[in-house]
């Protein structure tokens, strides 16, 4: 396969997963202000979701006031903002086009339609819940697309892969965000706020039914962490994200053999053996915040990895 | 009084049987559907660019027409044997110019014409691609004036686009009116996807081994025609690349892949000359394989079509093809050209100066519909101005009659009524020449128009030839 192709691939993987982060962190912000919680106002916990996602700097110098209608443009319709569900939705499209030869009709389909009613939507028309419900229906039908009708070849484990790193990289961002809003008041730590707060994060990650069938009601901040990071069967659990990512690079190597680098993949391995053998209270011991900021460039170091080992094309 | 490719005064001509009854029996709110049900079917499948390098909007549709133009299989055949004759005739001129330049030496061509042409290349004198083709894709278009006139108007001969059209128009047709193909009437077109990568195939360089590697070199997803370059790639089954894909080492050229370097045989490539190789082309150009024409002239890799082609399908040129034929083949063309007036001719330049608002007057170099003049609907002052343009630079424009292009019942507003219609079909040249049953045709969807370009108000229509 071209590098450009699976480099697109990977990048339609990555842009599609990216698109739905994006309108969950806006749920969480959105729902999280909905709360009696904070001396300092709302401001306080869009702040700490600009900076959970590294935008803040790019927020700040183009909007004046921090407010739900500002980062409803911002995180939802803003082109500027490359992280945005516009701009992801437009690359991850523009992807596409661009190896159309590499997908499915359906898939393409599906991207096409889901970019086309993107770009017919306008800020204020809808609340953040249905316009996260319009992100993920999206999703799902390019991502039930590709499951159902590409062919198993190393195109389709690069994008995979994509959906599975970016996976990964959300989760871990969208933790960290509840991290910024809880532990600078650690008085609240075990209250009804607290839980509270950690029910909001699992309802934004579609994981809050799933939750109660594995651990019942007991919502405490160290199932819900085991929930999101160590449980292999949670479906957007660290865990389950890179060892998802483990099986299409393996997949990779199996296909290419031993001859072509894969690097990505031995250090895909290596992160999968130690979250295997780390357990939650090590994690906290050691700070969640700190944890996952590491985790979040393990995740860049092996996307880096596939670049060098797949995308170059040597020559 | 224009040829109506449906009737001959009242009566239906034998092409259309079939369909008169299917037009007169669809309501007008089923028409409007259908229309509707086609349009988003084109943008769906993603199929938005301008035809012929128009540029423009690429995100813009180009009018579909749900009314088909139909040709009988005597009529094809006819045009067939007559398009099949005039690639002939082209491959063996460009042949001759890039070597003993024989046409040249008995007087038929001058060589100015030739050897002074823009689309000339030096870089390639001396060196015969394999089987002796320069241009494997040559797009002829057509207008027809009467039950067996049929003119070309001119040659493509380098990278001619619209050909998806063709395939899409009529896979666009067959998904809505099942009904019309059933009984096997009308000749299948889809086999031009396999017919042109075998035709690529079949000119794979003397250093190949194996089956030949064909890939589709495009400017990049930002060119107008992207959207043809990747669904022809994908229906051939072969990998589109961009310049930066490609790359050269030692003898042959290779493509950048996630299991490192594959050699490459056949470059089916939609970019100018100038942009293929900065070394021996324009230095500037960032969309082309340094080295390319290095290893192109030893054998290691087919270009098609061929470096230097373009000078076949010169506007000047032109006027001489019908020579060509006779000069190489020794037969009679079949195919008519239009009259053209060269006005770097004393008396052609006096003759079209005295009736300028009767001619379409064009330039050289021109494409696309613009920089033309057409008389009869010109105004006085439009005509004037155009005069002086002429004045400033004659030899940069030839000049033809209006032609009387024929029509062909379209659907409009207010119903049916007859639009101007030309017909593009596409000749693919290498062992042998063949072409598949059909084209594209083009038609001018404003009253009276007679400019069929998309630029200029054109629509596109399914075109079938039926089998006997």
């Amino acid at each position: 396969m071209l590098s450009r192709t699976a480099s697109n691939l990977f990048w339609l993987g990555r842009h599609m997963e990216r698109a739905e982060t994006a309108s969950r962190l806006f749920e969480v912000g959105a729902r999280i202000t909905l709360l009696p919680n904070t001396a300092e106002g709302y401001q306080n916990e869009w702040q700490s979701l600009l900076r959970a996602t590294g935008v803040s700097d790019r927020f700040a110098a183009r909007y004046d006031e921090v407010s739900e209608e500002n980062m409803e443009k911002f995180m939802i319709f803003d082109r500027d903002n490359p992280s945005s569900v516009a701009s992801c939705m437009h690359d991850a499209r523009e992807s596409g086009r661009i190896v159309r030869t590499a997908l499915t009709s359906r898939v393409w389909d599906a991207l096409n339609v889901s970019w086309q009613e993107m770009r017919g939507m306008e800020p204020g028309q809808e609340d953040a819940a249905d316009l996260a419900d319009f992100v993920a229906r999206h999703a799902a039908t390019v991502h039930g697309a590709i499951d159902g009708t590409q062919l198993r070849n190393d195109g389709f484990h690069f994008m995979k892969l994509g959906y599975a790193l970016e996976r990964a990289d959300s989760t871990a961002r969208v933790l960290d965000v509840k991290y910024f809003v809880l532990l600078p008041r650690v008085e609240f730590v075990g209250s009804g706020l607290d839980s509270y707060q950690w029910q909001v994060i699992l309802r934004a990650l579609s994981a809050h039914r799933a939750f109660h069938w594995a651990y019942g009601d007991d919502v405490s901040a160290g199932r819900v962490a085991h929930f999101l990071i160590l449980n292999d069967e949670s479906p957007r659990s660290l865990m389950t994200s890179v060892l998802e990512a483990l099986s299409h690079l393996d997949a990779l190597v199996r296909r290419y053999g031993q001859d072509v680098p894969h690097s990505a993949r031995d250090r895909a391995q290596a992160l999968a053996d130690r979250l295997g053998s780390t357990d939650i209270e090590d994690i906290f011991d050691e700070g969640l915040h700190e944890f996952l900021s590491d985790f979040i460039r393990e995740i860049g170091d092996i996307a880096n990895r596939v670049q060098a080992d797949y995308f170059h094309g040597r020559g | 009084m224009y040829y109506n490719e449906m009737l001959d005064g009242t009566k239906v001509r034998e092409a259309y049987a079939g369909l008169s009854d299917w037009v007169d029996q669809m309501p007008a709110e089923i028409r409007q559907m259908k229309q509707a049900e086609a349009e988003a079917l084109f943008r769906r499948i993603g199929i938005t660019f301008a035809v012929y390098g128009e540029g423009g909007d690429p995100d813009r549709l180009i009018p579909f027409d749900m009314m088909p133009r139909i040709f009988t299989q005597s009529e094809w055949r006819r045009l067939e044997r007559g398009i099949k004759q005039r690639a002939r005739a082209l491959n063996a001129f460009l042949r001759d110019v890039y070597g003993r330049g024989e046409i040249v030496r008995a007087g038929r061509i001058p060589a100015r014409l030739v050897y002074q042409n823009d689309a000339y290349e030096k870089a390639v004198v001396g060196f015969v691609p394999p089987r002796g083709v320069y241009s494997h894709i040559i797009g002829i278009d057509l207008v027809r004036t009467g039950r067996d006139e049929f003119f070309v108007l001119e040659d493509n001969c380098r990278t001619p686009s619209g050909v998806s059209y063709m395939l899409e128009n009529r896979e666009i047709m067959m998904r809505m009116f099942p009904e019309l193909f059933r009984g096997n009437r009308i000749e299948p077109v889809d086999g031009y996807p396999d017919l042109l990568r075998r035709t690529l195939e079949t000119v794979a360089p003397a250093k190949c081994q194996g089956r030949p590697r064909v890939v589709i070199l495009t400017p990049g997803h930002f060119n107008s025609a992207y959207y043809e370059h990747s669904f022809l790639a994908n229906l051939m089954g072969v990998e589109l690349v961009e310049g930066a894909d490609l790359f050269v080492e030692g003898e042959f050229v290779y493509m950048r892949t996630t299991e490192g370097p594959k050699r490459v045989d056949v470059i089916y490539r939609r970019l100018d000359d100038a942009f293929i190789d900065p070394l021996t082309f324009r230095r500037d150009s960032m969309l082309g394989v340094p080295g390319l024409m290095d290893v192109y002239r030893s054998g290691g890799v087919s270009i098609c079509s061929a470096p230097g082609a373009g000078v076949a399908d010169d506007k000047a040129i032109y006027t001489f093809v019908p020579e060509m034929v006779r000069f190489y083949l020794g037969e009679e063309p079949i195919l008519k050209n239009v009259d053209t007036w060269t006005l770097w001719k004393d008396d052609d330049f006096k003759y079209v100066m005295d009736n300028l608002g009767d001619l379409v007057v064009k330039e050289v170099h021109g494409s696309g519909g613009y920089g033309m003049l057409v008389g009869p609907r010109s105004t006085k002052a439009e005509i004037e101005e155009f005069r002086q343009r002429i004045k400033a630079n004659p030899s940069n424009y030839i000049a033809q009659p209006t032609l009387s292009l024929s029509t062909c019942p379209t659907f409009v507003n207010e119903g049916v009524a007859p639009r101007h219609v030309d017909l593009r079909p596409f000749c693919l040249c290498g062992e042998r020449i063949e072409l598949v049953p059909g084209g594209l045709t083009r038609v001018a969807l404003k009253e009276g128009s007679l400019v069929v370009n998309s630029s200029q108000g054109g629509g596109v229509k399914d075109t079938w030839v039926l089998s006997e």
